[in-house]
């Protein structure tokens, strides 16, 4: 099957949507399909070869952050060619409801069309402000996904109808051989933490605190993080004495990501709530770590209440100090973890997850529907670039 | 005068465009549930045929059950068909929480959870293309101007789609 996959967001700039499509166009194209991703970019350098770029992208506020997105003439008549030379039997658009690249493959295109929805809690008036316009593009969509249950009830909530829910993929087969960092996690005891630090809801806060209450009575534990940020802010939570065994990374590479889940005693994820799903968690659990999470729906979900992975009170420092010493006390009940987190993640493996949304792409192109073509009529299109 | 005639003029053929571009969004509509409906068609079968292959390997009480609920989706039209359907789910559901003596062929387990997903996905699809249809249609100056023409009001598809989740114990060898 030729499929064209449109990305809203900036290739070069990285995020969860990215990434998502990214893995999914891999796996495609592993299982014999022909993939084209479409995104704003700035540079046409380093792209891999299935990556087709729209041009650069503008910085717009979007939902409470900064989305960078490409829309106007030149975006349209990229996306009209994109898809006039990509002969597409399904085009898949994500996150269709920014004016972006995806509205603009909605509007141009005329065929099968399938539509991811990733965003949990979108501010409402985003939406509502330009609803006239998503309709019309919605109505062109075939068929609806949506990565979690929050995305997939904020869909409902403000667009009406229904979405298939199809989750977050893990690219499995990168971290199931991950290795330790050389002398890592070593005899003390670390914790660890991945994720932005400057970020509230990630709950960093409530992990620092926990450590305050755990660093004094065992000397040797430390506590990693890993993630971009600015540290400063974060060290001044921490209790003066322990400063020293707080360790910050910053970004992290792909590779050494993977070994960072592998790199510590127990794998903290304290985040207050707003989570859609949490990307953090299922990799943490492909790469085998003992993982302790928040008991947010999502995590507990996804951590089979309890069974891959150890879940305490959210927002409660006492909790997590409590339930991670047990874990650290106990080695045998950290391997038990870690091999019921890697068998639990197995239905994340987007070896399944690509197979489902292939199985999408037949439903909504059953045969002889022609394909992807662009629209020849009339309708509320943007000028041509000249 | 000429000046207010033109203006008329202009406004006229502007209507005239709007109208048009409203009637090619419902008649796409109309035909993207055409295409969505076929799909739904496909996908009933499809289980209704992994259902009865599955009675054949199923011990005789059970197997007959199946066999008849596959039977009785396959062969209803209308409204009796969302009833047949929902009872096709529901011994599904009945024979998968049901253990097997000896067990049943992996592949006949596989096919009716593929053929049950592809239910759940069509069916959702399907009705989502009648939502939006049904809001379409329901604007005014849809029924003002009787855009729709003759076409049908499409209806929802009304049915029990929960699939059957069979026990890795269930099946004969491990399919793995």
């Amino acid at each position: 099957m030729r499929v064209g996959l449109v990305c809203p967001y900036a290739w070069d700039v990285p995020g969860g949507v990215q990434q998502h499509i990214g893995d999914l166009a891999e796996e495609l194209l592993a299982a014999g399909h022909e993939v084209s991703v479409l995104a704003p970019c700035a540079s046409e350098e380093g792209l891999p070869p299935h990556v087709v770029s729209a041009g650069g992208a503008v910085a717009v506020p979007y939902n409470g952050s900064v989305a960078r997105l490409s829309f106007g003439p030149r975006a349209a008549s990229r996306v009209r060619r994109w898809i006039r030379t990509g002969g597409f039997d399904v085009l898949h658009v994500h996150e269709p409801i920014a004016p972006s690249l995806a509205i603009l493959a909605c509007w141009a295109a005329e065929g099968p069309i399938a539509a991811t929805f990733h965003t949990a809690n979108t501010r409402s008036r985003a939406m509502a402000v330009s609803a006239g316009l998503l309709r019309t593009a919605l109505e062109k969509v075939n068929g609806r996904i949506a990565v979690s249950e929050a995305a997939r009830a904020t869909l409902v909530g403000h667009l009406g109808g229904d979405a298939v829910l199809i989750p977050n993929g893990v690219a499995v087969r990168r971290y199931e051989n991950s290795e330790p960092w050389p002398g890592w996690p070593g005899d003390g005891g670390v914790l660890g933490f991945l994720g932005r630090m400057d970020e509230p809801r990630k709950g960093l806060g409530v992990l620092l605190d926990a450590f305050n209450l755990l660093g004094r009575s065992r000397p040797g534990l430390r506590l990693l993080l890993a993630g971009p940020g600015e540290p400063a802010g974060v060290l001044a939570r921490v209790d003066p004495d322990l400063r020293g065994r707080v360790l910050t990374t910053g970004r992290l590479s792909e590779a050494d990501k993977v070994r960072a889940y592998r790199s510590v005693d127990v794998f903290c994820a304290p985040n207050l709530g707003g989570e859609s799903f949490g990307m953090v968690l299922t990799e943490a659990m492909a790469a085998g770590a003992a993982v302790l999470a928040s008991d947010i729906p999502a995590f507990q979900q996804v951590l089979g209440w309890g069974s891959a992975g150890a879940l305490f009170r959210t927002g409660d420092p006492a909790a997590l100090a409590h339930a991670a010493a047990e874990l650290l006390d106990a080695p045998g009940r950290r391997e038990a973890l870690s091999r019921a987190a890697r068998l639990a993640v197995g239905r994340y493996d987007w070896r399944l997850v690509a197979a489902d949304v292939a199985d999408v792409y037949e439903t909504i192109s059953p045969a002889g529907s022609g394909g992807v073509r662009v629209r020849a009529d009339t309708g509320p299109r943007l000028p041509r670039a000249s | 005068m000429t000046a207010a005639l033109a203006a008329a003029a202009a406004a006229l053929v502007l209507t005239a465009w709007y109208l048009s571009w409203r009637a090619g969004r419902l008649d796409r509509l109309h035909a993207r549930g055409d295409t969505a409906r076929v799909a739904l068609d496909a996908a009933l079968s499809r289980r209704a045929a992994a259902a009865r292959a599955l009675a054949a390997d199923l011990p005789a009480e059970p197997g007959r059950l199946l066999g008849s609920a596959a039977e009785g989706a396959a062969r209803s039209s209308g409204t009796e068909r969302e009833l047949a359907e929902s009872e096709l789910s529901r011994v599904l559901r009945k024979a998968a929480a049901e253990p097997v003596p000896g067990g049943v062929p992996p592949a006949a387990l596989a096919e009716v959870e593929a053929a049950a997903k592809r239910v759940l996905m069509a069916r959702s699809f399907y009705n989502n293309v009648v939502a939006m249809t049904r809001e379409a249609r329901a604007r005014r100056v849809v029924r003002v101007f009787r855009l729709a023409g003759r076409a049908p009001i499409p209806e929802f598809f009304e049915m029990d789609d929960e699939p059957p989740v069979f026990p890795p114990g269930r099946r004969k060898v491990d399919s793995r």
